[in-house]
């Protein structure tokens, strides 16, 4: 069973530390929410998890099935079984939504087979027909260009189509509810939830609990000043949304912004 | 007070080589036939002309100081028995399953072919030579029709020394379903390729021609300077694709213009990857009231390699439209120019002209120059420009690597995704194929 295992993480962007000593671990089968106000780290966490250059590890280790992730490229993650939805899915003008994904799958054959010629076209299409059906997704979008001129619901459903095609072992939920309205959100997670089973752990990144009311975690996380400073059952998340995160602050902040 | 520190330049003299010269001498013009005229007075402009230096406006940013002027010589006949052959993949057809006709040009000869069923339309497609002995009275109609000698020294040379030639002919009204092929093979070094391609589409006619020229890879230099001129009549339509393969070994000159007639319709596509250096002028003529005329451009450069388009579009007469896009991406050391100018005469009225240059520098030694203009002299036209040279940016790049693609593979994919809006307006697939072909091989390399 697959593991991602964070230890004592430390980042800083521009020299400035953002994580301050992150621990979790997140297994196949579970799921995992990080909470937290806005700037404590949370996407900071999740651009590190995938090896963005911006981001610089200053201590601290990520192991995942067993391999050490920072010597790894971004790439490798992923075909490693490591995924993360974009908060902001990036658009790329002239790439189909089709194209893209065939580019991402026939990679990952390649890491199988070295000399593979990739998957062919017919298995393809009717692979990724398969795929947005189960997320109930119009077949159009298969040949727009990815995430160019779509609205924050269509990219997040694009998000999770990649999801569900490339068939990760742990993902990371980025803010994936940023900027949809219910009727998106609602969509969006349950095409998380048609994904999610014991072939897949989730770490869903949010700062608000609404999500939390479609897709259930087991483990709650409250992230604050670059560390987790509370970790409980599902029971924390409602916590907050009654009680805002203040008593996090006054709990854990020595001094307050 | 402190005195200002003097600053003292040595007058050290600029060690210019002597401009270098062509051995090209009187007797190598041809004397006899319909345009030995023609070639005299091109072969005094010749001696007239100087190199153009980069003192000159259209030249600022290609320095021809090192062209190789003394070393390059005519091929003589038959130079193409002892010189690579034409690999069989130049000779397929790109944009249909089948060629109407096909015209191959070699270094001392040339290999005409044209089906019987459009001989039998009175379509003329054949080598220079052939034409001028078979054809003479078409020919000297044809010569001088849109480029004139006197526009330049290599325009001049290739004027007056032009070995290899294409001529086509579209009587009136004729509609040419398969396309035409021709193809320029340059093998070799220290040889001078020097062309003439004449083509008209007369009226009501309609065909669409791929023109490439082509080379290996040699240790050495060579040249080729040529001419094509293109004459589009009322009512007619012409899809012209012309395709720049030389060897990295070539310096490429050309002067190239269409003029359009009434209702003519002219859809023109460039592919340039290849070539030491190139100077290109593509002019476009909307000579006829509702003249319409595309140019679509794709190169890529690597290496070395220097570009250089120059390309404009005259609006001459009213209810003219004129769409230009030329798309590059750019490599290593290499460099290209754009210098696009859209030109409306006085009255031609209710033109609609645009011209768009986007570069995309994939090497932090690499460089594009994008100089847009209009000159505009009649009022109520709508005319619009835009020119660009960005890099690849780090987020797209980083987004696709997280989905498991290979940093190459992800530029290859944004490079495409760059150029995908000149595949679009590219119909034939087998042209797209080359396209990416180049894409591949030139993304792959360091």
């Amino acid at each position: 069973m697959s593991e991602l295992v964070i230890k004592n993480l430390h980042v800083s962007i521009e020299n400035k530390e953002i994580l301050k000593g992150v621990d979790l671990a997140v297994k196949q089968g579970e799921i995992h929410a990080i909470m937290g106000p806005n700037g404590t780290g949370k996407s900071t966490l999740a651009f590190t998890l995938m090896g963005h250059p911006s981001y610089m590890v200053t201590g601290g280790e990520i192991w995942f099935r067993g391999k050490n992730l920072l010597e790894l490229a971004t790439d490798e993650r992923s075909r490693l079984g490591l995924f993360l939805a974009f908060q902001y899915p990036v658009a790329i003008p002239g790439v189909t939504v089709a194209n893209f994904l065939r580019s991402a799958v026939n990679s990952r054959r390649r890491l199988v087979t070295p000399e593979d010629k990739g998957m062919p076209i017919l298995e393809f299409r009717k692979m990724l027909k398969e795929k947005m059906e189960l997320l109930k997704m119009d077949s159009a979008f298969a040949g727009r260009y990815l995430n160019d001129g779509f609205s924050g619901g269509e990219k997040k459903r694009t998000e999770i189509l990649q999801m569900a095609t490339l068939k990760p072992e742990i993902a990371i939920l980025d803010e994936t509810d940023s900027g949809l309205d219910i009727d998106a959100l609602r969509i969006v997670a349950e095409s998380v939830n048609v994904l999610s089973g014991p072939e897949l752990g989730v770490l869903v990144i949010t700062h608000y609990q609404r999500l939390l009311n479609y897709i259930k975690p087991q483990f709650v996380h409250i992230m604050l000043g670059g560390k987790i400073v509370e970790s409980g059952g599902p029971d924390l998340a409602l916590q907050l949304e009654e009680r805002g995160y203040d008593w996090v602050r006054e709990k854990y902040e020595e001094t307050p912004a | 007070m402190q005195e200002k520190p003097k600053i003292v330049v040595a007058r050290t003299r600029r060690t210019e080589a002597p401009a270098k010269t062509f051995v090209f001498t009187a007797a190598m013009v041809p004397a006899s036939g319909v345009l030995a005229d023609y070639r005299q007075k091109a072969w005094q402009t010749f001696n007239r002309l100087s190199l153009p230096s980069m003192t000159e406006e259209a030249w600022r940013r290609t320095d021809l100081r090192e062209l190789p002027a003394d070393t390059v010589h005519l091929p003589i006949d038959g130079a193409f028995r002892d010189l690579a052959p034409v690999p069989a993949d130049l000779l397929k057809p790109l944009t249909a399953d089948k060629h109407g006709g096909q015209v191959v040009l070699l270094p001392g000869g040339a290999k005409p072919y044209l089906s019987p069923g459009l001989i039998n339309k009175g379509v003329i497609f054949t080598d220079l030579h052939t034409a001028e002995r078979e054809n003479p009275e078409l020919v000297a109609r044809m010569t001088g029709q849109t480029v004139s000698p006197e526009e330049g020294k290599f325009a001049a040379l290739a004027g007056a020394l032009s070995q290899n030639g294409v001529v086509l002919y579209i009587p009136k009204g004729v509609t040419v379903e398969q396309p035409l092929n021709s193809l320029l093979w340059g093998p070799g070094v220290d040889l001078a390729y020097l062309s003439h391609i004449l083509v008209w589409v007369d009226e009501g006619a309609s065909v669409t021609y791929v023109h490439e020229a082509a080379s290996p890879d040699e240790n050495g230099p060579a040249l080729h300077a040529g001419i094509v001129e293109i004459k589009v009549s009322d009512n007619a339509s012409l899809r012209f694709v012309e395709l720049q393969s030389w060897g990295r070994h070539i310096w490429n000159f050309s002067h190239e213009r269409v003029s359009v007639g009434r209702d003519g319709n002219l859809d023109w596509i460039f592919g340039a990857i290849g070539s030491r250096l190139t100077k290109n002028f593509s002019e476009l003529n909307l000579v006829g009231e509702g003249a319409t005329g595309r140019m679509s451009g794709f190169y890529f450069t690597d290496g070395y390699q220097h570009l250089d388009h120059d390309t404009q579009q005259n609006h001459l007469a009213p209810h003219t439209t004129s769409d230009l896009l030329f798309k590059g991406a750019l490599k290593g050391h290499s460099r290209s120019v754009w210098q696009g100018m859209i030109y409306v005469a006085v009255g031609a009225a209710k033109t609609d002209g645009y011209q768009a240059n986007r570069n995309l520098v994939l090497s932090p030694n690499a460089r594009a120059d994008s100089i847009p203009g209009l000159e505009i002299l009649a009022d109520d036209v709508r005319c619009s420009h835009g020119a660009t040279v960005g890099k690849l940016e780090q987020e797209p790049l980083f987004y696709l690597k997280s989905r498991g693609i290979p940093e190459k593979e992800a530029e290859r994919l944004l490079v495409e995704g760059f150029f995908d809006p000149i595949m679009q307006r590219i119909p034939y697939e087998g042209v797209r194929a080359r396209f990416q072909q180049a894409i591949h091989e030139k993304t792959a390399t360091q």
